[in-house]
């Protein structure tokens, strides 16, 4: 009988923050090694363009500048950049580590400068000379597509980076002829910025003894670092070590491995001394990757009772000026996501991944997922719109059944479990929709905009399996745990994830310290060091848990089988007679039992060894998730609109997600009101803006501007439970889910708001000078 | 130029390039790295640091003009076993996540207790703005601070 969980489900406050609110916890900027130097990057101040010259010499008479570099001192040695989604048939161009000949975005790096200390290597960067004769930039990916637009890459036939051309689909064609009606939109889905609070920071050093590079990053993933950085330089992965300390915030944005992760470990190379490069937040503006990007447009076909039968739609995806690690394949995420939580029967998506001269687009907080969630709950606006129903009755009338689980959509995702209609319930109940809308009605009457909005929604995480991997990736989809048993019982956690203020470490703890009765003080958890971590993938795309969690559970597995092979020996009986629950090894009818501790111990001391057997406590396990998790929800809020300036209030937000089974309810909520937030910080402000020749007009945080802390509400939290049947956890994955509810939701009730003065469609970001404009332009501002 | 500061409580004295920003001062030379840097415009609030008891923004303030004042960071908060009631706050509510931006709310937040022990959550909101943090969609930092505001009267009651 498994006892009741001690740790697992309880609201247990972090074991990583007693280092991070004393200000002593190391992120990468906060090294400091002997004989560092400092880079500065020359970057390209035009989007387009044809390098000339490069004059370095009064940079290199600053006393205490070591060298600058450019790309004809890496040519032919090293690169190009990493680039792992390339696709079948893309118009892959290798993207150099410092622009080679020609310059593609602004912020592109030219050359590096690298010097005694920060202040001078930024002075003697800006001594670097570079002309470049400046071209005609394309920067708006469907101006990219028109016939005779500039071209971001000469030798290409045209901006297509690749594409998905829309396949025949006769039942397609057949449910869009027997429709009811068919409601058409274009939704632009703005470019964002990450923004995570640590920009990037890199310390490469070299140590020329040992012939080791240990190389600091302020990554996602350490090992495909390693594995990246290995593959660029030529040098074996045995001589390199990755290790992401404190990581400031990632959001997908510190998944690919940068040109610049590269180029720092050739520098100290060369150099002999350890080279930090730290970004500013201009930097991170101009050149560490953006997010979303996207033109969607679709065509959806519904029938009169309000059922939406099939999607045809395309995604103009903007790649910006080369293909990142994984930029490319994030829209075929939106395809595979496109029916959301709805008995769809037919979809057909074209994509076309465009080049544009801006700065690459990659994953973002949802990567693909929240496009599509957009797109569909539009849609769903817009059917109730046209036949006049209430946008939650629509949504009713299509989720998918609880029964028919596993349930696999026409675009072939198959969903793991899901009871959409309690959510529903439970979220209609809570917020009361009815009197909302009725409250609503008598504010509109007195003269207020007011509005509700709705969103229901299922998203992809946890991917796998691994037969989706390509060789390029270097590694699958799984995840690693390694436990180490200390003589005393302690246990030592190791993962191959790595979290960056997730809370595995506290997670994982709870997970280990339940399994074995011991207190979360005997456990450590390790992470983002791979000397220390030997194989692991990362933290992306909510499988943390998931799948990291789920390969500590196997590797709890493979302990206890051992440990009940030392505990029979010493109890007189064989191992499948052992009972092991809450720290203690019983033998059914005897009183004598074993401590976890006692077996801990007596596998070190192993003076009583145990036939056919090793001395020793410890286990390594990979998980290979066999399919991927459908966690979902609703979300629920309430807007007004002040008609003067256009500008919003945010009055009610209600998220009602279910994320299969929680370890730790209290960072459940941290993820869920984090992401709704970001969510909401697209829908309402966030967007990332060139101008047409391809200068960034958002810059810094003046310009680009994030949610901050009086613009919200207390959001409401609840949930269902559906576990997974495809982890032992039953846990679904929950990063996510805010980027992907939150943005349509907020829309909803925008333009909920705004109907009665005829507006129908607005694009995002939902700004008081784009809802002012809207209301000028339907006359009806005073 | 030389300077004379007070760091923490302890008196320092340094010979510092005109330009150098208090905050690389702090992080660099001093080792007091619990003061991140996060946009180098003021705009986020990650190097929030108290300068003679007044929040400010240490990356666009220059050493030199710290000279003779009173410089307080995180790390003078509060020890282990005696955590600020506001890290004690940011630790029972979950009020951080990657924790990067958390040195800086906490500095700036204090200025609010300081002035303001029982604050509403427009109030708590209202004195973070100033201070962006990406991760927790700030929910939990304004309980942090709710939680501490608590502390702290029940420790003068």
């Amino acid at each position: 009988m498994p006892v009741k969980p001690v740790h697992v489900g309880q609201r247990i406050k972090r074991r990583e923050d007693p280092r991070l609110i004393r200000g002593l916890a190391t992120y990468t900027d906060d090294l400091k090694l002997h004989g560092m130097l400092h880079a500065a990057f020359v970057r390209s101040p035009y989007a387009a363009g044809r390098i000339t010259g490069l004059d370095a010499r009064r940079a290199l008479a600053r006393p205490g500048v070591a060298g600058v570099f450019s790309s004809d001192e890496l040519r032919g040695r090293v690169g190009p950049a990493p680039c792992t989604a390339i696709l079948p048939g893309m118009n892959h161009v290798p993207y150099p580590l410092l622009a080679d000949g020609r310059v593609l975005y602004v912020g592109q790096p030219v050359a590096v400068v690298v010097a005694r200390d920060r202040y001078l290597a930024r002075d003697a960067a800006l001594d670097v000379e570079v002309e470049i004769e400046d071209r005609l930039a394309v920067v708006d990916p469907e101006a990219a597509l028109a016939a005779g637009a500039p071209k971001v890459y000469e030798e290409l036939a045209s901006n297509v980076c690749w594409h998905q051309p829309p396949e025949p689909n006769p039942r397609l064609d057949e449910l869009f002829a027997k429709a009811d009606g068919v409601v058409r939109l274009r939704l632009v889905n703005q470019r964002v910025a990450p923004v995570p609070m640590e920009g990037r920071a890199i310390v490469a050093h070299w140590e020329e003894g040992p012939q080791k590079l240990t190389l600091w990053s302020s990554t996602q993933t350490p090992h495909g670092a390693k594995q990246q950085v290995a593959m660029c330089l030529g040098l074996p992965e045995l001589r390199i070590r990755v290790i992401a300390p404190e990581v400031g915030g990632g959001f997908g944005c510190k998944i690919p491995t940068y040109a610049e992760e590269c180029l720092l470990p050739w520098l100290s190379r060369r150099l002999r001394k350890p080279v930090k490069w730290t970004e500013t937040r201009t930097e991170n503006l101009l050149a560490t990757t953006h997010g979303r990007g996207h033109v969607e447009t679709v065509e959806a076909a519904y029938t009169k009772d309000g059922r939406v039968t099939a999607l045809r739609a395309r995604t103009i995806a903007d790649v910006g000026a080369f293909a990142s690690m994984l930029g490319a394949a994030i829209p075929t995420f939106t395809h595979l996501l496109a029916c959301g939580p709805y008995a769809i029967q037919a979809v057909s998506w074209e994509i076309v991944d465009v080049y544009t001269n801006t700065m690459a687009t990659e994953a973002y907080r949802g990567a693909g997922r929240p496009e599509a969630a957009y797109v569909i709950e539009r849609v769903m606006d817009e059917v109730a719109r046209a036949l006049r129903l209430d946008r939650v009755e629509v949504r009713r009338r299509n989720l998918l059944a609880k029964d028919v689980f596993p349930y696999t959509t026409p675009t072939g995702a198959t969903y793991d479990s899901g009871d959409y209609e309690a959510a529903v319930s439970k979220a209609l109940a809570r917020f009361d929709w009815e009197r909302s809308l009725a409250e609503r009605d008598r504010r509109r009457a007195a003269g207020e905009l007011v509005g509700v909005g709705v969103a229901t929604f299922t998203e992809i995480c946890g991917l796998g399996p691994s037969t989706g991997a390509s060789a390029l990736d270097r590694r699958g989809t799984w995840e690693s745990a390694e436990l180490r048993v200390e003589p005393t019982g302690a246990v030592c956690v190791m993962t191959g994830v790595s979290p960056h203020g997730q809370g595995q470490e506290t997670a994982f703890a709870q997970l280990v310290a339940d399994a074995f009765g011991i207190g979360l003080d005997e456990v450590t958890v390790l992470h983002g060091d791979t000397d220390v971590v030997t194989h692991g993938v990362g933290t992306f795309g909510s499988r943390g848990l998931v799948v990291g969690g789920t390969a500590v559970a196997m590797a709890i597995d493979k302990l206890v089988a051992k440990a009940k092979k030392i505990a029979a020996h010493g109890l007189g009986t064989t191992p499948d007679r052992i009972d092991f629950s809450g720290g203690f090894f019983t033998r059914p009818g005897a009183e004598v039992r074993l401590s976890w501790g006692d077996v801990a111990l007596a596998a070190h001391l192993w003076n009583d060894p145990v036939p056919g057997e090793e001395p020793g406590l410890e286990a390594v396990a990979r998980f290979e998730p066999p399919g991927t998790t459908f966690p979902f929800g609703v979300h629920l809020c309430r807007v007004s609109i002040d008609r003067d300036t256009g500008e919003i209030a945010l009055e009610r937000f209600l998220s009602v997600d279910d994320v299969g089974n929680v370890v730790n309810p209290l960072l459940a909520d941290g993820q869920r009101l984090g992401g709704i937030v970001q969510g909401l910080g697209q829908a309402w402000c966030e967007q990332v803006r060139y101008d047409e020749s391809g200068q960034l007009l958002t810059a810094t945080l003046m310009d680009y501007a994030m949610p901050r802390a009086a613009m919200f509400p207390r959001i409401e939290l609840d949930m269902t439970c559906t576990p997974s049947p495809l982890n032992p956890l039953g846990a679904k994955g929950i990063g996510e889910l805010g980027t992907i509810g939150a943005t349509p939701c907020f829309v909803s009730a925008v333009l909920d708001a705004l109907a009665p003065c005829g507006v129908t469609h607005l694009d995002m970001p939902l700004t008081p000078e784009r809802v002012w404009r809207a209301l000028r332009d339907a006359g009806t501002s005073r | 130029m030389k300077i004379r500061v007070h760091v923490n409580g302890e008196a320092q004295a340094a010979d510092v390039a005109p330009r150098l920003l208090l905050v690389h001062w702090l992080r660099e030379d001093l080792g007091l790295t619990g003061t991140h840097i996060g946009c180098e415009t003021s705009l986020c609030g990650a190097c929030t640091v108290h300068v003679d008891g007044r929040a400010v923004k240490s990356c666009t303030l220059l050493a030199v003009q710290a000279d003779g004042r009173e410089v307080k960071t995180i790390e003078a908060m509060g020890e282990a076993d005696a955590l600020h009631p506001l890290q004690t706050g940011f630790w029972e509510e979950h009020g951080l996540q990657c924790g990067y931006c958390t040195p800086g709310m906490i500095m700036s937040a204090a200025e609010l207790l300081a002035a303001n022990p029982s604050p509403s959550d427009a109030e708590v909101r209202h004195a973070l703005e100033g201070n962006i943090c990406r991760c927790t969609g700030y929910q939990q930092i304004v309980d942090a601070v709710q939680h501490a505001a608590r502390l702290a009267r029940e420790r003068r009651a």
